[in-house]
């Protein structure tokens, strides 16, 4: 599983980024939480709002900081 | 009633002694910390369940093949109920123009954004009456208008950065449509956010307002930047422009500087020119667009801010 955290690099971006590596640790599955901050490689992604949090390249949340709870919960999906 | 309540704990639950300077001076601090953080708490959840109605999306829908005026208009009030931050001020952009939003109303939009939030008009409302909070609003709103439609009219579209205009945006995956718990449990988390932030600076300007209220000489303020000096508006916005801070933590010092005798429509303009731009801001947006238009941006804002502070300043001691 790949977990990608869009952002630029605001203070969060860098939580968002905290909390999904906290969420994969707690369920103990095999995932790495990779940063996006290029612009360009932001856009592809259809996003207008940072922190967006995409799961196996597919946008699941944008704008909002998800607490490791929330992140755990679209993991289990 | 909060009156009331804020005399019966300062006068017989502390026991202190109405009509002293000390105990009335607790007893202002009680009633404006309970009359503030009970308005932050309403407005800014009511705020946030409106707010997800509007993803930037939905703004970009709304925007597109909407002609220049009308265009501004529109971009200032959806400035107002988009939820956004700064650092996402960049994808926003481009994704406007990507979807063939003239230059001039995204700005309009992004001048607006910052500029006219709901903390602002609590804190305004709560400490200086509703009157000045609609007052802020309004020429918050006038402002991203009137100086979105002025750059759209200076045709500066050369300006924006070559690859912006190349740029495809991806298909962006559709997301769900938040459910009502969902829309709730976001709002409470946005409200107790605002508050961890915005309250210690809230406190400390009250507090320093209770202090302040009698013992501090109008005299420095005054003498610098009182009526009497014509360029006090002008000044008050050069140095307002490139400092940046969030709406919450200036109005303690706008209003310290209000105790001290600094007209209000001076502090405002002080106050909006330190939230509407700033350099950390500028450089963010030098991604997207050239030097050029952003001097010009950061330009034709602070001559809109100035011109609010002169009227403020006309207007005000009239309906205070």
């Amino acid at each position: 599983m790949r977990i990608q955290i869009l952002g630029m690099g605001c203070p969060k971006c860098t939580q968002l980024t905290a909390n999904a590596e906290q969420a994969v640790k707690e369920a103990g599955i095999d995932a790495a939480v990779e940063k996006v901050s290029d612009l360009q490689e932001i856009m592809k992604f259809g996003v207008m709002v940072t922190p967006a949090l995409a799961i196996d390249g597919e946008v699941k949340s944008a704008g909002k900081l998800l607490s490791p709870k929330d992140i755990a919960g679209l993991l289990r999906k | 009633m909060l009156k009331a309540l804020a005399d019966w704990i300062v006068f017989e639950k502390i026991g202190l002694v109405p009509k002293t300077h000390f105990g009335e001076a607790v007893d202002f601090f009680v009633y404006d910390i309970m009359k503030i953080f009970l308005l932050l708490v309403l407005i800014v959840y009511v705020v946030a369940i409106i707010r997800s109605f509007f993803p930037p999306e939905r703004a970009r829908k709304m925007l597109g093949g909407k002609r220049e005026f009308v265009g501004n208009i529109l971009a200032a009030l959806l400035g107002i109920v988009t939820p956004f931050c700064s650092c996402s001020a960049c994808p926003l952009f481009i994704g406007f123009v990507e979807s063939g939003i003239p230059l001039g109303v995204s700005m309009s939009f992004l001048i607006s954004s910052p500029t006219v939030n709901e903390v602002a008009l609590i804190l305004l409302w709560g400490l200086f009456g509703w009157k000045v909070g609609v007052l802020y609003m309004t020429t918050g709103v006038a402002i991203a208008i009137v100086a979105g439609w002025v750059i759209g009219r200076m045709h500066l579209e050369d300006q924006i950065e070559e690859y912006v205009l190349q740029a495809r945006f991806g298909a962006g995956s559709e997301l769900a449509r938040p459910t009502w718990k969902e829309r709730h449990q976001d709002a409470f988390e946005y409200t107790k956010g605002i508050l961890k932030k915005v309250g210690p600076f809230v406190v400390i300007g009250i507090a320093l307002g209770a202090v302040v209220h009698g013992y501090v000489p109008v005299e420095f303020v005054v003498r610098v930047a009182g009526p009497g000096n014509p360029f006090a508006v002008p000044i008050a916005v050069l140095i307002g422009l490139p400092l940046y801070s969030n709406a919450a933590g200036t109005i303690p010092i706008v209003q310290a500087l209000i105790e001290k005798g600094l007209p209000l429509g001076t502090a405002l303009a002080l106050m909006m020119s330190i939230v509407a731009i700033s350099i950390p801001e500028m450089i963010i947006l030098r991604r997207v667009v050239k030097w050029k238009l952003l001097y010009l941006f950061a330009a034709v804002v602070a001559v809109a801010i100035i011109m609010i502070g002169y009227l403020f300043n006309a207007v005000l001691p009239a309906i205070q």
